[in-house]
């Protein structure tokens, strides 16, 4: 079903994420030129890449605070998202925003919430309107494992689930909210399964096997396009870096070195690494670097908006 | 024509000509339909772009945003302003910083309709105004018209406005009649209205507060005192000019606001005009509000809550340093008393 270019495509992607996100963590301190909270998606990449290629013109993602990966995922342009890093007039929130609050309305990413939670509804409110003008379009929701604690997810998986609105919400589990682990925060019973109230699919995926993220993402899309319905997909990965900003966070002592270790061991990146050989990837890699490097000389160039 | 019935053709008509409006809420499609507001909308519009929604007003605003994102014009009807507060996190930290936190690039154009209770114990959870609270947010616009023919015109403007509105109605205006244009018109958001000139004091109102106002500006003239009467009609754009103006011209201000004092649009007024030019009060001027404790619910206890007309004569008396002449005042039976149950 995954043919090798879509594979490789995948893989692309990811590696371009990844290679941004860790320049970031490079380049952010000592230097702290980008003067805002940044929340690395370092370890999370086959999430958004999973499901945003199951995605068709139209579609849009709702991204959440760890906002980089979607909105390259889903199209984004990168200097516009390095300039507003930096608080730079050619920003795409023309420097208003900062790496929590990125948006492309033309490669369908809507502007991203801090709030936990708080773009779920804006994704249900989107398939409200393709459903409204019967337009074959679906929205995602994307979130982390602590905006299932919030009541607006509920909310809005009640109506996506009466409506039988194409929204698909995607949970990216990656185990800690800031540095409070899931167990301390719900019972035990996995977030997929909570939609089984709602009378609606609940999926969970290997959040690091891209394909795997991938297949549900375009069975539950086509599920949401058909008039079908939404799905709850929950991914399971990991963040390598810490809640918000550059460093490895386990000498905090909230999670241990040889956990990370172990997700850094089934990275998503390597596991389908094989699509390309090693000349392949060091192009590749270079190819990136100089891109990185570009939007990062514009994001420095670019002027800072005038207060008014 | 009644208020309510200039709230329902104000929707009708914007939305004969624009595909993108549609209007959800509890009890929207009900046979009631909100208190005559909505009735017979989703015969005409269809359920499609006229419908109930489940209870969850913090989604529903949420999604009215992720509507207006696809270019919809979302109207949400809530029966009453105490359940929008659970809409707060979408209406203040989303909506009311879309345009900015993106630089302009996102604007969410949504009207949030809701409404204050008042009488037959609507209580501490059925009749708070909350006007205050939304006007202190950036990126809001705030309006709280009483006549019919404004409840239509800002109704139609706060529809075709880029910006989240939240459009206050009063259910004890519901019921009041007045002429109302044909076809459509537009009230302009953020310009208050001089219900009537006087030169002598200046009483500002919103909402329900202008009729007790109105009624006391009779009295007063009764007793030969010119009262300027102005309804701020908008609290975000808040229209100082003219408030400004007419102050400048009576030196003699009373605010009559149906909310808390504390942090309240009446001190606001004051102190924007104090921090223009202190030297233009001839008398300190008066804050006529709550008293600083939640609506009681029994009718005695009630009653003695809110402001009445004569309660403005009086101050506005007191402000003027003439002495107060009950034997003048036209009582409050005049007013049509409200019975419930909602």
């Amino acid at each position: 079903m995954i043919n090798h270019d879509l594979k490789k495509k995948l893989y692309k992607e990811m590696l371009y994420i990844r290679m941004i996100e860790e320049r970031i963590a490079e380049i952010y301190h000592p230097a702290d030129e980008m003067k805002c909270p940044t929340h690395l998606y370092t370890g999370q990449e086959a999430v958004a890449v999973g499901i945003c290629n199951a995605l068709i013109e139209g579609d849009v993602v709702c991204p959440y605070h760890r906002s980089h990966g979607w909105y390259m995922a889903k199209g984004g342009d990168l200097k516009a998202m390095m300039a507003e890093l930096f608080g730079k007039e050619a920003g795409c929130s023309k420097g208003w925003g900062g790496s929590m609050h990125l948006v492309d309305v033309g490669s369908g990413v809507m502007g991203s919430s801090s709030i936990l939670g708080g773009t779920i509804p804006h994704a249900a409110g989107c398939a409200l309107a393709f459903q409204i003008k019967e337009v074959e379009n679906v929205a995602i929701a994307s979130c982390g494992d602590a905006a299932i604690e919030e009541g607006v997810f509920h909310e809005s998986m009640n109506w996506a689930s009466l409506k039988k609105l194409p929204v698909v919400f995607v949970c990216e589990n990656n185990l800690y909210s800031t540095s409070s682990p899931l167990g301390v925060r719900q019972p035990p019973v996995e977030i997929y399964k909570r939609t089984v109230s709602y009378g609606i699919p609940g999926v969970r995926v290997d959040g690091n096997d891209v394909l795997k993220v991938y297949e549900a993402a375009l069975e539950a899309v086509s599920l949401a396009r058909a008039g079908d319905g939404p799905t709850l997909i929950e991914a399971m990965t990991y963040r390598w870096r810490e809640h918000v900003g550059p460093n490895y966070d386990y000498s905090l002592g909230y999670r241990s070195k040889q956990e990370l270790e172990e997700w850094i061991e089934k990275c998503p990146i390597k596991r389908v690494s094989d699509v390309v050989s090693e000349r392949e990837e060091e192009l590749l890699i270079e190819g990136f670097s100089k891109e990185i490097d570009e939007a990062i000389d514009f994001a420095r160039q670019s002027p800072f908006p005038k207060p008014s | 024509m009644k208020y309510s019935e200039a709230l329902r053709e104000a929707q009708a008509q914007i939305m004969r000509y624009d595909e993108s409006v549609f209007v959800c809420g509890l009890g929207v499609p009900d046979p009631k339909g909100v208190f005559g507001s909505t009735v017979g909308l989703e015969e005409e519009f269809g359920p499609k772009r006229v419908f109930d929604t489940p209870a969850c007003e913090n989604a529903t605003v949420g999604m009215m945003i992720g509507a207006s994102f696809q270019g919809m014009r979302p109207i949400m009807v809530n029966q009453r302003l105490d359940f929008t507060l659970l809409a707060l996190d979408q209406i203040i930290n989303h909506a009311a910083k879309w345009k900015w936190m993106f630089g302009g690039v996102q604007r969410v154009p949504i009207v949030i309709r809701v409404i204050v209770g008042r009488g037959w114990g609507q209580g501490a959870q059925h009749s708070q105004t909350m006007h205050a609270l939304f006007a202190h947010i950036p990126g809001l616009k705030v309006v709280a018209p009483v006549s019919p023919k404004d409840v239509k015109g800002l109704l139609i403007s706060s529809i075709e406005d880029d910006d989240p509105v939240i459009f206050i109605e009063h259910r004890r205006l519901y019921d009041e009649e007045g002429d109302v244009p044909q076809g459509i018109y537009r009230v302009p958001i953020g310009k208050a209205n001089v219900v009537q000139e006087g030169v002598d004091i200046t009483l500002v109102a919103l909402s329900h507060m202008v009729v007790e106002t109105e009624k006391a500006g009779i009295a007063l003239k009764e007793k030969g005192i010119s009262a300027e009467i102005i309804d701020m009609r908008s609290l975000r754009p808040l229209d100082m000019d003219t408030i400004l103006n007419s102050v400048k011209k009576t030196g003699r201000l009373v605010v009559i606001d149906d909310d808390w004092k504390l942090c309240g649009i009446a001190g606001e007024i004051i102190a924007a005009l104090v921090e223009n030019d202190h030297k233009m009060f001839k008398a300190p001027p008066i804050r006529l509000t709550w008293p600083d404790m939640p609506t009681p619910t029994s009718v005695v206890l009630e009653s003695a809550h809110y402001t009445t007309a004569k309660d403005i004569y009086e101050a506005s008396c007191i402000c003027l340093d003439r002495r107060v002449d009950p034997a003048l005042f036209i009582d409050e039976e005049r007013e049509q008393p409200f019975s419930g149950p909602f």
